[in-house]
């Protein structure tokens, strides 16, 4: 075990990666000799030199759609997306052809590309640097969507991510980059499965659901219920597409209650998937609405007044009084 | 790369020359600077460059080009064909662009790879892909009927341009290949990869992210660029003003334009921009200047935005034509010849039908089966459920057509 920030988590997961399987290699903008804007792949140049860690042209379309062509010639790339706000130039790239090439050409092309991107608010930045994309990728068939919340994690998932034959994006929690924790470099552990979520904190009146950013959230909203003697059941999602439903459920039929919390607009958002699901899956174990907590349905907002924005542990806090109020 | 002027003093006169010099050309001469060796009227002219490419090409070379041009105009009259009685949804004819096709693919090695766009069929023809398999992607079938791995011709790319980025990656990839294999066992030969696109897509920012990564890593790729003058309805003087081949040296590289009806000149610059770009000197960029005689697709109607005169301008520049006019003068093909070709051509149509009318419906759970490599629960889950579901029927096994299956049952 090894006690390591989430960033330098990546960063050894790329390591090691890049180590493992000579056909892999990073591409993104500033992370050669910068070592990328958080710093994520800080030294991986020097030791795999510029053929392994790529430092491209300012253009997203570019990087991702010559990972594409990479990884039809065999190779495993690793894009970076400098900001969740900038993937957009990509998206086209991303949508029409990584996540469709498998199955326009039968089964016969794989594609194992993996898309980093850093996403999330709460860092008091410029527009376009805290934004919460996911579901818009989530809703394209052929891409898998991975975000780790823990530095155990972001080692494992980084690296199942490069192993898998299909396209994932991993999308990091930049504001918990800096977020400490325990590494066990040597096993992924028994659930070692990264499309699979974890049960982090049993409890039986409620469940509330997170991911990336809002998981520390969550537990700390849980803890504050537990003082009222609230006893409240957290699982990190972990893994957005696939998404582990049955998890998710079967803690539902035990509680009776789920809140889901994602810092990305409600409206037509994760949350809303897993409500109904969950409503199919276990009405009748349901004793309340799902209820959802998260962004408002505005462009991300100036940074002096995103905190009114961001879901904190008051909100998630607030939806637990109301599903227990049924 | 010639003199950087400052902004003010950018000679714009020279812009309007050539696209005075352009539109003449579209109706008659060919403009200045474009390499030809093989006239409308057949005669073999030369180039200090590329004669030493065409003189390469033996007699039974030439033939061949010549058979496989009129091959694949052959099965564009059928697919047309095919397609007006309703057996394929759609086609996107090549009629006029058959040298610009047929001379780059058959300059390009078998361990080169090919990213064309959806009008490539007669470089499909010169990576020896069946060409009644190119017909199940218009006819609703499949979105792609060959394995790229097997001819190194990707699918067909129907989001203009962003094909001009794969290429460009795998380009990459070989020379990160050359670099893994050093040292090791050599003997592979160096390959480079074709980016094919038209004058419409050139103006999609892929083109532009392309190049720049091309000219940035000195990739192995050939651009190739068919200006066929017309993207769908819209000139090609409304996506630039200056020859498209110009625009290679703002990224640093080769461009050269080629009379893309003359299939010598365009085997033959196909071949030394193939060669340049496997020695490792960096892309180049091809803009094959030729036009597309029929509609985009069975969809277009040409007639709504331009005039007959300028398509009999074009047919009077017929790549077909001059080569014939060219072996029967040099005594190197005879009327058996073409009559050959002809009923070659008329195998091939037959050939394509019968296959066409043969090719079976997929069942969807071939498209649930692809969407991932890995399983996936959801897909899992929904394939279940449309099992479960389409088990609810009488008769059962009809999942795409449960009227019929309820009318075998009785109903």
């Amino acid at each position: 075990m090894t006690t390591m920030t989430i960033a330098k988590a990546i960063n050894e997961g790329l390591r090691a990666t890049l180590a493992a399987n000579p056909k892999s290699l990073l591409m993104g903008e500033d992370i050669g000799a910068l070592g990328g804007v958080y710093r994520v792949t800080d030294g991986l140049i020097g030791e795999f030199g510029p053929d392994r860690v790529v430092d491209t042209p300012l253009a997203e379309s570019g990087i991702i759609g010559t990972a594409i062509g990479l990884a039809l010639r065999g190779y495993n790339p690793v894009c970076e997306i400098q900001f969740d706000g900038f993937v957009f130039p990509g998206f086209n790239q991303i949508t029409t052809q990584l996540a469709k090439m498998h199955a326009r050409s039968n089964g016969n092309l794989t594609v194992p590309v993996v898309v980093r991107i850093p996403y999330g608010g709460g860092i008091g930045s410029v527009e376009h640097h805290s934004e919460s994309p996911e579901a818009l990728f989530a809703h394209t068939a052929g891409l898998r969507i991975i975000t780790p919340s823990n530095p155990h994690d972001a080692y494992w998932m980084i690296r199942q991510a490069v192993e898998c034959k299909d396209p994932v994006i991993v999308f990091e929690p930049k504001r918990r980059y800096w977020l400490k924790g325990e590494v066990d470099v040597e096993a992924a552990g028994p659930a070692g499965d990264p499309f699979k979520a974890h049960v982090l904190r049993e409890g039986t009146d409620a469940t509330i659901v997170a991911y990336g950013p809002l998981v520390p959230v969550a537990l700390a909203a849980a803890n504050a219920a537990e003082e009222d003697g609230r006893s409240v059941e957290v699982i990190d999602l972990r893994s957005i597409s696939p998404l582990d439903f049955d998890t998710v459920t079967a803690s539902v039929q035990k509680t009776g209650r789920l809140i889901v919390a994602h810092e990305a607009p409600t409206f037509g958002g994760i949350g809303g998937e897993i409500a109904a699901r969950i409503s199919e899956r276990a009405f009748h174990s349901l004793e309340a609405p799902v209820i959802r907590v998260g962004g408002f349905h505005m462009p991300y907002p100036v940074a002096k007044v995103e905190e009114d924005y961001l879901p904190d542990i008051d909100r998630i806090l607030e939806a637990l009084d109301r599903a227990l109020s049924y | 790369m010639g003199t950087h002027l400052p902004s003010t003093e950018f000679d714009g006169t020279a812009v309007e020359d050539q696209r005075e010099a352009d539109a003449e050309a579209v109706m008659g001469q060919p403009p200045a600077q474009m390499v030809q060796l093989l006239g409308p009227d057949g005669t073999l002219g030369a180039d200090p460059v590329y004669s030493r490419y065409a003189d390469r090409l033996s007699p039974e070379d030439l033939r061949g080009l010549y058979a496989d041009m009129a091959s694949i105009r052959r099965f564009d009259v059928e697919a047309t064909a095919l397609q007006r009685q309703g057996q394929l949804a759609l086609w996107v004819p090549l009629t006029g662009q058959e040298a610009a096709q047929i001379g780059s693919g058959r300059a390009s090695q078998p361990q080169d790879y090919i990213f064309p766009t959806y009008r490539e069929h007669g470089v499909a023809l010169t990576r020896n892909v069946d060409l009644a398999e190119l017909l199940r992607q218009f006819r609703g079938v499949s979105n792609g009927g060959w394995d790229p791995k097997e001819t190194n011709f990707h699918l067909y790319t129907l989001v203009l341009a962003a094909q001009t980025l794969h290429a460009v990656g795998y380009a990459m990839g070989i020379q990160r290949d050359q670099k893994l294999s050093a040292g090791a066992a050599a003997g592979e030969p160096d390959a480079a990869v074709i980016a094919y696109f038209g004058d419409g897509a050139s103006s999609e920012g892929d083109v532009h992210e392309s190049m720049v990564f091309a000219s940035s890593y000195n990739a192995p790729v050939v651009f190739f660029c068919q200006n066929n003058h017309w993207a769908i309805s819209v000139p090609t003087n409304v996506q630039t003003r200056v020859p498209l081949s110009n625009r290679a040296k703002g990224y640093g590289f080769p461009g050269i334009r080629v009379d893309g009806n003359d299939v010598i000149a365009v085997h033959a610059v196909t071949e030394w921009a193939l060669e340049h770009a496997r020695q490792g000197k960096g892309p180049v960029l091809i803009e094959a200047f030729t036009y597309r005689v029929g509609a985009h697709t069975t969809a277009d109607d040409p007639t709504k935005y331009r005039g007959s005169e300028e398509e009999d301008a074009w047919r009077a520049k017929d790549p077909l034509l001059r080569l014939e006019k060219y072996l029967r003068a040099e005594g190197l093909a005879d009327d058996a010849f073409f009559a050959k070709v002809k009923a070659d051509g008329d195998e091939l149509a037959a050939y394509v039908r019968r296959t066409a009318h043969d090719l079976e419906n997929p069942d969807i759970r071939t498209a649930f089966a692809n969407v991932y490599a890995e399983a996936h629960p959801l897909v899992a889950e929904e394939l279940a459920w449309f099992e479960e579901y389409t088990a609810g029927f009488d008769g059962g096994d009809a999942p795409t057509a449960p009227h019929g299956a309820a009318a075998k049952a009785g109903h």
